[in-house]
């Protein structure tokens, strides 16, 4: 069981480097347009390589 | 403004490079603020600053910097909340963001930021309305905004700004960018909030997990670093996430009001005091997990009703933003094709502009050459494109889809219909509908009560069960709180008010939806409403054997000279072939039309007066229908050669629209100010049992309030010009909204684009908010009614007290959220009606 003295602290110090993460991400904008993208994939211009 | 004039020196600094240009501190920004003010780059100190900059030069008010005598207000001198805004003491800056309301009256629109319920919209009122000097503050809910009114004698823009300030919200005149940045940041803080307390919820039950498995075989060495690692991860949850929550609670508490946060901040603060002091003592319960869950579900329901309300206010955005910024300027129309590129703001009335294809037309106006079409989508919910030729009204914010035009501008600024649109939008919004101050002022007396039933649980555990006490007081806090009562009708209201913008109908008033809603009565106008209110030939009886293409281009010939609605009608109806030639043509008003063709002299008019020229009575047959009809009589010396009738025919959805809302359980009218034949005549086509003709506008005030006084709800329809006694009386007024009376209309309901089919949609949008409503109160009520009790004997853990509480929250903005989606039309319902046929 000793081996959750390392476990536990490890698992705080990785959830908050993914909090860090996720405040870089909004901070750059990747969900200021939740919608757009979704769409945009659909209207990905492939036609030209089928002729 | 500072007391007495700096000296020339003192000014001069402030121009120098390292000072603030602006207000002559020093620049603390590190150089990120500056501005282009008369082609030079100048620095300033902070974003407060740059703001107001950037105001007095998009405002073309440069020269106040040239000329100014003193420096804004030194910011050190005011609290740090209200810096920036000594700005808008200096009068250039107050008039280029303000607007003359008349007789010493300003009026401006306000961006406010910190709004979180219902209830801080109220604080604000009621503090700026007390404040000497103002006149009215109506606060948008919806989109944060915010319209006040004020003496200039007695208050100014800066005392109101900063009064506002001193309540803790942030209060500024509304600029579009940056409202847009404020809502982007707004956005961003709530996600990062949501993020941070559903991660720490899911890892602090993640470290629950083995407490549960290994059933308390668990060392307690082991047991505390659960304890430690799951309050790490709370704090963050607590401090950061539920911020929001204390701040609310606060300023509610310094205001002494009794919002929705208090609850919710007490139970909050309570669990997390008590978890950490049960850490940190080593004994006793935590509930890590339900602070951080309650936390989770109650910003999840606070972010799925701020998206609500964006969408609602989509509309209204979309259509501010299709405010142009510039147009394209003829110096000299007509001789010249040089245009010069100017801001909008800087148009004048009778200035000649180019619109391109794909522009936005920059100001109401006149075409004055070119053909093309127009799309209006925005500003009427037609989505045809209307074509548009010389002569033509266009209007501001409309977008040219077809060839280049030349127009003249008739209307700028603020007297622009756009801006006549958006300022009743902004009415309406900002008008607390009653059905909404009704849920605020239960929502206060339902936290009074839920603090004393939890001091008196709290009380009664002690001597129970001291160590639940305090559990059982946070379960019963937290179960409870009104938030469905306080978040689901303005919610209900924005989004109801938001779809049917984009269905072409526009409701100017808070109350509207719900007099809609619950009107048993409609009255309609006729003329101009039910019917297209233009004159039209709808037949011809030739008395003497001349064809009927004879007969109409003999009556064109003869009204060929006027502009009367039926002259129009004929020489509409009349073949392009030659036309007799008159001479001695000569009109006698009211009766009609004499003149010599082919040496016969000829009348054409009302019956009587075409009979004086021959003597002989109209044959019997027809005295009914001349009676009866707009008729039109054409004859000579000899007799008669024709009778036209004419009619107003009827708009084409407004048999369907009288039959669906007598399907309804609607009481119908007609009330007209035309002849009772012809009223009677339409509401026999139309199936209205209850007619009244040749009503003067006094008739129609004393009918509708006779209506009234039989305990009916009278919504009236009209076209809002010539029924303004009636509108007025009625409950709700409904009118038909044709271009540029939009503007100027008084009325409660507008039908964008005159389509009288968008009432049924009104209608049915008002049903169904109504019940949406009702559904969210009834829900609310009957949740705590259950769940109150079963917390107060400790049957619910703060667990589950906060699951359902932000579940219950969930639930009723959710159930709001499907007013955005239109009420199912009825498709293929609309049968052709034909219009009224002269037999």
């Amino acid at each position: 069981m000793e081996i959750v003295y390392l476990l536990v602290p490890l698992s705080l110090v990785l959830a908050f480097l993914i909090a860090g993460v996720f405040w870089w991400a909004i901070r750059r904008g990747q969900f200021d347009d939740l919608e757009g993208p979704a769409h945009r994939i659909l209207m990905d211009d492939d036609r030209s390589g089928r002729g | 403004m500072d007391p007495g004039l700096p000296t020339a020196g003192e000014l001069a600094t402030a121009r120098d490079a390292g000072l603030c240009y602006h207000c002559g501190l020093p620049q603390r920004g590190g150089g990120h603020f500056s501005i282009e003010i008369d082609g030079v780059e100048r620095a300033l100190c902070c974003a407060g600053c740059q703001a107001v900059a950037q105001i007095i030069v998009d405002h073309g008010l440069t020269s106040y910097y040239r000329h100014r005598s003193a420096l804004p207000a030194r910011e050190d001198a005011v609290p740090p909340a209200v810096r920036g805004l000594g700005a808008y003491d200096v009068p250039a800056v107050e008039r280029a963001v303000t607007r003359d309301a008349g007789n010493h009256v300003r009026e401006a629109a306000l961006m406010l930021s910190g709004i979180t319920c219902a209830a801080c919209v109220w604080l604000i009122e009621q503090r700026v309305t007390r404040m000497p000097g103002v006149l009215g503050i109506d606060i948008n809910y919806a989109t944060h905004r915010a319209q006040v009114r004020w003496d200039t004698h007695r208050a100014r823009l800066a005392t109101i700004l900063e009064a506002i300030a001193a309540l803790g919200y942030r209060a500024s005149p509304y600029d579009r960018a940056r409202a847009e940045h404020a809502r982007a940041s707004e956005r961003d803080g709530a996600l990062a909030r949501l993020f941070v307390a559903g991660f720490g919820m899911m890892q602090v039950m993640m470290y629950l997990v083995p407490m549960y498995l290994t059933n308390g075989e668990m060392t307690a060495d082991i047991e505390q670093l659960m304890r430690v690692a799951s309050l790490m991860l709370t704090l963050p949850v607590v401090l950061y996430a539920a911020a929001p929550f204390f701040a609310g609670a606060w300023r509610d508490v310094r205001a002494r009001h009794l919002g929705m946060d208090v609850p919710v901040a007490l139970g909050i603060g309570a669990a997390f005091a008590a978890s950490v002091a049960a850490t940190l003592g080593r004994s006793g319960p935590v509930y890590y997990d339900s602070v951080t869950m309650f936390v989770f579900l109650l910003l999840a329901a606070r972010y799925l009703e701020m998206t609500a309300r964006a969408r609602a206010a989509m509309t209204q955005e979309q259509l501010a933003q299709q405010a142009p910024s510039v147009a394209e300027r003829y110096a000299v129309w007509p001789g010249s094709d040089l245009a010069e590129v100017v801001a909008a703001a800087s148009l004048r009335v009778g200035d000649h502009l180019r619109v391109r294809p794909g522009a936005l037309i920059p100001a109401d106006g006149v075409v004055v050459d070119g053909v093309s079409e127009v799309d209006e989508r925005l500003l009427t919910g037609e989505s045809r494109p209307q074509p548009k030729r010389a002569g033509d009204a266009v209007t501001g914010g409309s977008l040219n889809v077809g060839n280049p035009l030349v127009m003249r501008v008739s209307r700028v600024g603020a007297d622009t219909v756009l801006a006549g649109v958006l300022r009743l939008l902004d009415r309406a919004a900002g008008e607390k509908p009653r059905i909404a101050r009704v849920a605020d002022e239960v929502a206060q007396y339902f936290v009074l009560a839920l603090l004393v039933t939890a001091a008196m649980v709290a009380a009664v555990w002690i001597q129970l069960d001291a160590a639940r006490a305090l559990w059982v007081t946070v379960a019963v806090l937290v179960v409870s709180c009104p938030c469905a009562l306080s978040l689901a009708t303005p919610t209900a209201l924005a989004a109801a008010s938001g779809a049917l913008h984009a269905h072409g109908v526009l409701i100017t008033r808070g109350n509207a939806l719900e007099g809609l809603a619950r009107a048993t009565h409609f009255v309609f106008d006729k003329t101009g409403t039910l019917t297209t209110g233009i004159m039209r030939l709808a037949a011809v009886m030739p008395l003497r054997g001349a064809a009927r293409d004879e007969c109409l281009a003999l009556a064109a010939a003869l009204e060929a000279g006027s502009g009367h609605p039926i002259a129009r009608a004929l020489a509409a109806a009349a073949p392009e072939s030659p036309r007799p030639r008159c001479s001695e043509v000569s009109s006698s008003a009211g009766s009609g039309v004499e003149a010599v063709v082919d040496g016969h002299r000829v009348r054409l008019g009302a019956p009587q007066f075409v009979a004086e020229l021959h003597g002989q009575p109209l044959p019997g047959e027809l005295e009914s229908v001349a009676d009866d009809l707009t008729a039109v009589a054409l004859g000579d010396e000899r007799g008669w050669i024709a009778l036209f009738t004419l009619d107003d025919p009827l708009r084409l959805p407004a048999r369907r629209v009288v039959l669906e809302l007598v399907r309804m359980g609607k009481e119908v009218h007609l009330l007209s100010g035309d002849r009772p034949q012809i009223a009677s005549h339409v509401a026999g086509a139309l199936a209205i049992a209850n007619v009244r003709g040749g009503a003067t506008p006094r008739d129609k005030l004393d009918y509708v309030q006779n209506l009234q006084r039989g305990g009916a709800v009278v919504a009236m329809v009209g076209d809002g010009v010539n029924d303004v006694a009636g509108l007025a009386a009625a409950q709700v007024s409904i009118a038909m909204g044709c271009g540029t009376d939009i503007a100027c209309s008084a009325s409660d309901v507008i039908l964008l684009a005159g389509r009288l089919d968008a009432l049924l949609t009104a209608v049915r949008t008002a049903h169904r908010t109504l019940r949406v409503i009702r559904q969210n109160l009834t829900w609310a009520f009957a949740y705590n009614m259950i769940a109150v009790p079963l917390a107060a004997c400790g049957y619910v853990t703060p667990l589950i007290a906060g699951a359902g509480m932000a579940a219950s929250s969930l639930l009723v903005v959710a159930n709001a959220l499907r007013l955005l989606r239109p009420a199912p039309v009825h498709a293929g319902a609309t049968p052709a009606v034909p219009a009224i046929d002269a037999r």
